[in-house]
């Protein structure tokens, strides 16, 4: 069974966001960028699955300008076997990123996709539920364990007030959570061996996917900054407070 | 200051950002966390030898026949400077220990020593110390007086090493010990295994560098099968220095890396700490002290890496590195001082970098060749 994987070239979790003067974006010149979190989660359990023997291969997926390949070659040093890069240096929003995954999975075959349950960076929670859909697939997402058994797949999912397990069917695309493993790190031997990879490069004309945006930013803005709070006095000024004022007991 | 990418530099390649990337997370993962602790626990757990391996440190520059990773020396240098991060001289020194020990036994070492050792050292299951400082003097290897006296084929070693980095926990030592005459070249390098008869270990308290088990070595009546010998008998000078080019530059880029921690965590402060009404920073006093620290750092830097290529070029430009190592030495006294100023009171505490790598400036510009031997050394390589 191969494993399709997509990773996003995002700003790196460290860096402290600044909104661009015209509040077109959020400024991202200068900034250091790194694979998203959840998309290391979801590379990790692809690489752990080949090691137990119950993938085959591993293929990271990354959309986005050629500095993605960035990105596709730290998945490659943790593990994976080969890249798929579709280039393009526009704006990618979750439905045209899930577009393009469908048709990668449609020339690739995987028997799962593995994604991020979100991007640190606009935090969509969308692309793993739409290629799903696009395919026809069952979901399991913000996994917190997968078990692969024999053409179906276990996911543990965190919910709302606890955990929820379903059965699903393979072929079937699977959203990361947190806790979900620890993702390793790619060590200097595996970065060395990961540039002699392949990694396979298509411009999203050729995969038959238009990735114009359907939806338009009209601002960004800071977040207003928190006011200074203020001290109470006594206890009986506190839960006055919480009582008339927050409305909270 | 470090979130930035990297600037357009002729010296790192993609892998180089890569690596970076990676033991940065692994310092703030895996040692940045536990340092205070460790430090006060005077040790550090065994494990982590395992996991700097997991994410390649211990294997750089060594074949990769016996399980490293042939690498340039920015990697090296890429290493020091983030293993410097978490602001603790002590867990590298120990942890990096095979760097100094080790480099012999893949030079000069028998093939059967290299097959068996190498492996178990990289993948940090065995500790490598190297043993050539004696109680009775350092720098003058030429005079070093533990003997290893030839019976049948084994050699019997007397004598005593001092200020041995590892030399606690190591379970293999690269020991220089005396076979022949006086002088270099009766000096050879012998691997002595922890568990021989004879050979004791004290554990030294320093000033700094608490999490590192720093030793003392009793070699009596040791008996070392001659299969031990590291390179020819009698030719261990050789050996012994053509360690120290790569030290020295190693313990550069570590004292660049802490003098960049200093700066950063004395810009940090001075940008939080209001005093008469208004932050630290804003005032000129404090202004211009950064800067005079960020000025030296940054020519640290420059001579770093212009040195450090050129040794990739297969220079050995020895005056130089020895100038280089006092320079960023001297540096990294310098803007630790200035930052342990700025920070006051808060930098004096335990649990502050500054103060620890306050405590740790001196035995940078005394390990690996003193400020006045380096000096020595640089004049006479001058032709002076």
């Amino acid at each position: 069974m191969k494993v399709l994987v997509a990773v996003k070239r995002v700003i790196d979790y460290n860096v402290k966001i600044r909104v661009k003067a015209d509040k077109t974006g959020v400024e991202t010149a200068n900034v250091k960028m790194s694979m998203n979190p959840f998309d290391e989660i979801a590379v990790e359990e692809a690489i752990r699955m080949k090691e137990a023997g119950k993938a085959t291969e591993v293929i990271a997926f990354s959309a986005g300008p050629t500095q993605c390949q960035e990105t596709i070659r730290t998945a490659l040093a943790m593990g994976a076997d080969r890249g798929v890069h579709v280039v393009t240096d526009g704006e990618l929003q979750p439905l045209a990123v899930a577009k393009l995954l469908k048709a990668v999975a449609d020339k690739e075959q995987p028997g799962l996709i593995i994604v991020g349950k979100q991007a640190i960076d606009d935090d969509s929670n969308q692309t793993g539920q739409m290629v799903a859909a696009l395919l026809g697939w069952s979901q399991g997402t913000f996994a917190n364990k997968i078990d692969v058994a024999d053409g179906s797949v276990t996911v543990k999912r965190e919910v709302d007030g606890g955990l929820e397990n379903v059965k699903l069917k393979l072929p079937a695309v699977i959203t990361t959570d947190l806790r979900l493993n620890e993702p390793r790190y790619a060590s200097l031997p595996n970065i060395m061996k990961a540039k002699k990879k392949p990694i396979d490069q298509h411009k999203p004309e050729d995969l038959g996917v238009d990735v114009a945006p359907r939806l338009k930013t009209l601002k960004v803005e800071e977040p207003a900054g928190r006011k200074a709070g203020i001290k109470v006095k006594t206890v009986a000024e506190l839960v006055e407070k919480l009582r008339n004022e927050a409305g909270v007991i | 200051m470090d979130i930035l990418p990297r600037p357009p530099s002729p010296y790192y390649t993609a892998d180089h950002d890569a690596f970076r990337d990676q033991l940065r997370r692994f310092v703030e993962r895996d040692i940045a966390p536990f340092v205070d602790q460790w430090d006060e626990a005077e040790e550090f757990p065994r494990e982590l030898y395992k996991k700097a391996s997991a994410v390649g440190l211990l294997q750089m520059g060594f074949p990769e026949e016996y399980g490293g990773v042939p690498s340039d020396g920015f990697f090296r240098i890429i290493a020091s400077d983030e293993l410097a991060r978490a602001g603790s001289g002590g867990v590298n020194a120990s942890l990096m220990s095979h760097t100094i020990g080790a480099p012999p036994i893949a030079a000069l070492g028998p093939e059967w020593m290299k097959r068996k050792l190498l492996p178990e050292i990289l993948s940090g299951e065995k500790i490598s110390a190297l043993a050539i400082t004696e109680p009775s003097g350092g720098s003058d290897v030429a005079n070093l007086k533990t003997t290893a006296r030839r019976e049948g084929d084994h050699y019997i070693v007397n004598g005593q090493k001092m200020f041995i980095t590892s030399g606690f926990r190591a379970d293999y030592y690269t020991v220089a010990v005396r076979t022949g005459g006086p002088g270099m070249g009766g000096v050879s390098l012998l691997l002595i295994e922890r568990d021989r008869p004879g050979f004791s270990r004290t554990k030294l308290r320093k000033m700094g560098w608490w999490a590192s088990d720093t030793a003392q070595l009793f070699f009596d009546d040791v008996k070392v099968p001659i299969d031990n010998l590291i390179g020819p008998e009698n030719a261990g000078f050789n050996g012994i220095m053509r360690n120290f080019n790569p030290e020295r530059i190693g313990l550069a880029a570590g004292a660049y890396g802490f003098a960049k921690v200093c700066l950063e965590e004395a810009i940090d402060y001075a940008r939080q700490r209001e005093t008469f009404g208004k932050p630290l920073i804003k005032n000129q006093v404090i202004r211009h002290k950064i800067v005079d620290m960020a000025m030296k750092v940054n020519a640290v830097k420059a001579t770093l890496e212009g040195l450090a290529w050129r040794v990739e070029q297969g220079e050995q430009p020895v005056a130089e590195i020895c100038m280089l190592k006092n320079l960023a030495t001297t540096s990294l006294e310098f803007v630790a001082n200035e930052a342990m100023q700025i920070l006051g009171g808060a930098g004096y505490l335990r649990g502050s970098k500054v103060e620890r790598i306050y405590r740790e400036t001196k035995v940078m510009s005394i390990g690996g060749g003193s400020i006045e031997i380096m000096k020595d050394l640089a004049a006479r390589q001058m032709g002076l």
